[in-house]
């Protein structure tokens, strides 16, 4: 790490993120924080059954009430229907014949103020005839079950079913073999900030500004949903309130319903959803339910693994498809796996959707894996640190690659030291040695390691790139398509024109994307920013380098080759002491020619060499960039009178994200996937679901990560300086998103011997296992 | 229909503010609709989040919870009130310079949490912190580095 640092200027080191003085002070804008002259704000009207045809929709009532500007129904989208791929175009911007999970939209209404919008939507007469809902995926998927889309038999909105070696072998030569059922919970995205959206109008162009991660989906959506060429759809992004995939990657009700209400008004309409509607009706984390069956030699060596998953992907189909490749695919990561075979479904049914999740699919089997791990190392008496050091995948020799059975590519994996580092912190040994455990309370301490894709490449548009324009009085704009949703992202891009022109953080300035502007890029998903954004701004700026190069050359009267730039000085290589002035550079840049601009141009290469969804069928290839790595190691307190579980401060957590450009970003970033994405799924929060209906959609009823039991981990960066990353980045931050969950649920295991297979450990689920546990005891 | 509406007259960032309103509206809706500042966030609008918390004579409150009429004659600071001009209060110096904010939507009701701890406290504890940011839900830092830097805001406040 130390030499790493100081090899660069700007990179490596962690400064200040660029925008966060303006949020500190409250001035950052959001989505919702934007208004016009004449605006109109909007209302989704929403069905209250989860499966049911729409017989009539009667708006005259509501068009009569003063203030009342416009309403929409489903029928004047005139049978736009989107999705992820053509053959998943399942879903209409508002419920045209039918709904199908709870509080769908059928209508929409624009008026002067809120509570117009509101009173109106009441006012909308709808009539419905109620249909026989389905909401278990295993009731689902049997034959005679209601469908919820009548073109897909047996509810299946996708199955794979691969098989890599022969597991059966493995298994038949395994010491041990074991089979568990794990479940996920129906899991909230949990950002803070509700969807929100600003649309209008002008000069036959649509404008939008609103929270979105990934604005150029939209983009394209809305280009084909209003019929407009993309130069007149323009997809203005304010900073938004953490994304996490799902509802904020992709379209709603609210995006389709402001944008038509504001072409029939002829006015700005803003609509900005409840965390209500949010909890209700948005895209949350699939519920899965993993049965693995993995067999181990007698020394603790995985032989063979068999995963059997069915997800709940609820109503319209949104990412499913690539959830479950995820979810199954990355099952050979990061443990050495030479038989691996699967099959999974994703279902149907009438509850709210599910969709991609920060840690998207992998998320379900590490924590099924990982626990079973444990619970098979406890049966052959191996310590689970150890047990995982056998297993990891090693880190594979400079120009060496590693293809797991089903042909993912790792250049560099840092799993081990990460695992060794994370032990090494939490002193793991000593922490077993001296546990002491009295009264109710019990302690223990679990591990969990994880990998997870950078730069997921998926056919279609996969490129990204970037300007960096050098302005007359030195400053530098970087300008790419790439989303900064909160991770610091934005920061990155500076860092790294600063880095190649040599000039600071002050000097570099990035924008908001604007698709009127800026370069098609697919968004902030599949941890692919850093990877292809910083590809190209690194280009981008090093194309710039170029041209100020070869003008100070002309002033110098000496060869561009011969010239470097650092700390705002372009220096002779050979004789530092003969220089110009950044400054005086720029400007015999700009001005010499009349007309001048500097500007460099880079584009990432990285991803367009797709990986295509054909493949999904076998389950073969690779669809990432490269792979970053992490472990992690949590302490719990266990109540064993009441049940409650809590983690202590005691905590430690290395991460291989190849080379933190930023190591403060990086460590915020992974202890917060962790924290928010993954324990709370191991301790707190789930929806409960009562025929389609959310009983918890507030956060005082869904319980989320707090900071009075936050985890404060001890980290480690590890380096492994990966050839497919800019400056030899990888992914931070989802591979901690699947380390947190099997850690504490593995922390519990190790406090009071009970193995918590479905996700959250509630109180009462402690309690109940620590009493069957007992019993059973009594028993023997 | 002749409109209920209240007269109220308190301060708000140090200067005076008269306004009538509408005795229903909330106070997140005065500072965000009205009055244009929209620092302070609409999260959850059920006092969960903390996205909204603004001080009210010098204490941490939610302003998605407190009727607008009720300011009448208290004093109202909002993050927009909380820097000296371009100089940022010491809570958020740390804040941006200990890596702590991330997305930022919570961060508005952290500092404001945090404002009302030190006034009341300027020797909080690592404890102190995280019962005054209990009620601030974040979904993405983790909370560490917020509490490392109000803990660090509170010795730079101190003269440390
Ligand atoms: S908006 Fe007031 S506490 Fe959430």
């Amino acid at each position: 790490m130390e030499d790493m640092k100081n090899k660069f200027a700007v990179l490596g080191k962690s400064v200040p993120r660029v925008e966060t003085p303006f949020k500190a002070t409250g001035r950052a804008k959001y989505a919702a924080d934007y208004e016009m002259a004449g605006m109109l704000w909007g209302k989704v009207k929403r069905a209250p059954y989860a499966h049911a045809r729409i017989l009539s929709i009667d708006t005259s009532k509501a068009e009569r009430l003063p203030g009342v500007k416009g309403i929409v129904v489903g029928k004047d989208f005139g049978g736009f229907k989107w999705g992820w791929q053509a053959h998943t175009r399942d879903e209409s911007p508002l419920a045209t014949d039918k709904v199908r999970y709870m509080y769908e939209g059928v209508a929409a209404v624009a008026a002067v103020n809120k509570d117009i919008a509101e009173e109106a939507c009441d006012l909308i007469d709808v009539q419905y005839e109620e249909l026989p809902a389905v909401f278990d995926p295993f009731e689902a998927m049997k034959e005679g079950a209601p469908l919820v889309h009548e073109d897909k038999p047996r509810n299946i909105l996708v199955e794979y079913h691969w098989n890599f070696g022969d597991v059966d072998k493995a298994f038949a030569d395994s010491y041990l073999v074991r089979e568990d059922l794990f479940q996920t919970p129906r899991q909230s995205k949990g950002y803070i900030e509700p969807p929100a959206v600003l649309a209008w109008w002008e000069h036959g162009t649509l404008h939008y500004i609103g929270s979105k991660g990934s604005p150029y989906m939209l983009w394209r959506i809305f280009g084909r949903a209003f019929n407009l060429p993309l130069n007149k759809v323009r997809v203005i992004q304010p900073i938004i309130g953490c994304d996490f995939g799902g509802t904020k990657n992709d379209g709603h009700a609210l995006d389709f319903s402001a944008i038509l209400l504001a072409k029939k008004t002829g006015r700005p309409v803003k609509i900005v959803y409840s965390q209500w509607e949010e909890l209700t009706t948005c895209l949350r984390r699939h519920a899965m339910w993993v049965r693995i069956k993995m067999g181990l030699t007698k020394d603790g060596l995985i032989t063979g693994l068999y995963t059997n998953v069915v997800a709940d992907g609820g109503a319209y189909a949104r990412m499913s498809p690539v959830t479950m490749y995820l979810t199954n695919g990355f099952c050979t990561l990061p443990y050495k796996i030479d038989n691996f075979r699967t099959d999974t479904w994703n279902i149907y049914t009438n509850n709210p959707m599910a969709a991609a999740m920060r840690g998207h699919g992998m998320y379900h089997t590490r924590y099924a894996i990982d626990c079973q791990l444990d619970l098979m190392a406890k049966e052959l008496g191996i310590d689970p640190v150890e047990i995982r050091l056998r297993n990891s995948i090693d880190n594979p020799k400079p120009g060496e690659t590693y293809y797991t059975v089903n042909k993912l590519r790792v250049a560099t994996c840092g799993v081990k030291e990460c695992i060794e580092e994370s032990a090494k912190l939490f002193e793991w040994d000593k922490y077993h040695k001296t546990k002491k455990n009295g009264g109710p309370i019990a302690r223990g301490a679990g591990i969990g390691a994880s990998g997870y894709l950078s730069g997921a490449r998926l056919t279609g548009h996969n490129s990204c790139s970037a300007i960096v324009r050098v302005n007359e009085d030195g400053s530098v704009n970087v300008q790419t398509g790439a989303s900064d949703v909160g991770q610091g992202s934005d920061t990155a891009m500076c860092a790294i024109a600063a880095e190649v022109l040599g000039i600071g953080m002050k000097d570099v300035e990035i924008k908001r994307v604007d698709t009127s502007y800026n370069y098609p890029d697919p968004g902030s998903y599949g941890s692919r920013v850093t990877i292809y954004a910083g590809e190209a701004t690194m280009k981008a700026a090093e194309d710039a380098k170029q041209q100020l190069l070869e003008a100070a050359a002309k002033e110098m009267n000496i060869f561009a080759e011969e010239l470097e730039i650092r700390d705002k000085k372009v220096f002779m290589k050979a004789d530092e002491a003969r220089f110009l002035p950044w400054l005086d550079v720029v400007r015999a840049a700009c001005y010499a020619n009349i007309g001048n601009v500097v500007i460099g141009r880079g584009v990432s290469r990285k991803g367009t060499k797709g990986f295509s969804p054909k493949a999904f069928s076998t389950g073969e290839g690779d669809v990432g960039t490269n792979y970053g790595f992490a472990a992690q190691i949590n302490e719990v307190e266990v109540d064993t009178e009441t049940g409650v579980v809590r983690c202590t401060e005691n905590s430690a957590m290395a991460d291989d994200c190849g080379f933190p450009l930023n190591p403060t970003i990086v460590e915020t970033q992974c202890i917060g996937g962790s924290y928010h994405q993954s324990i709370s799924s191991a301790l707190y929060e789930e929806f409960v679901m009562d025929k389609g209906s959310t009983v918890n959609p507030n956060w005082i009823d869904l319980k989320r990560p707090r900071v009075y039991e936050a985890p404060f981990p001890k980290f480690a960066h590890v380096i492994t300086n990966d050839p497919y990353g800019p400056f030899g980045v990888k992914e931070c931050s989802e591979a901690t998103t699947c380390t947190g969950a099997p850690a504490v649920i593995n922390a519990i295991y190790d406090a009071v011997g009970v193995m918590i297979k479905n996700m959250p450990a509630t109180p009462e689920k402690v309690w109940r296992a620590l009493k069957e546990k007992r019993e059973a005891e009594k028993k023997k | 229909m002749k409109e209920n509406t209240r007269d109220i007259k308190f301060t708000l960032n140090g200067k005076e503010v008269e306004i009538t309103v509408n005795p229903k509206m909330l106070l997140l809706d005065l500072l965000r609709e009205e009055l244009k500042l929209t620092g302070t966030r609409t999260g959850c609008e059920v006092s969960a989040c903390g996205a909204c918390t603004v001080n009210l004579d010098g204490k941490a409150v939610r302003a998605c919870s407190i009727l607008a009429a009720q300011v009448n004659g208290h004093e109202v600071v909002t993050i927009e009130g909380v820097a000296d001009g371009e100089k940022l209060h010491p809570i958020q110096e740390a804040m941006v310079n200990h890596g702590a904010i991330e997305c930022g939507f919570c961060t508005s009701g952290m500092v404001m949490s945090a404002r009302a701890l030190l006034l009341e406290n300027p020797r909080a504890t690592r404890e102190d912190i995280k019962r005054a940011l209990q009620g601030n839900m974040c979904a993405d830092s983790g909370y560490v580095k917020y509490v490392e830097a109000v803990e660090m805001a509170a010795k730079v406040m101190q003269g440390k």
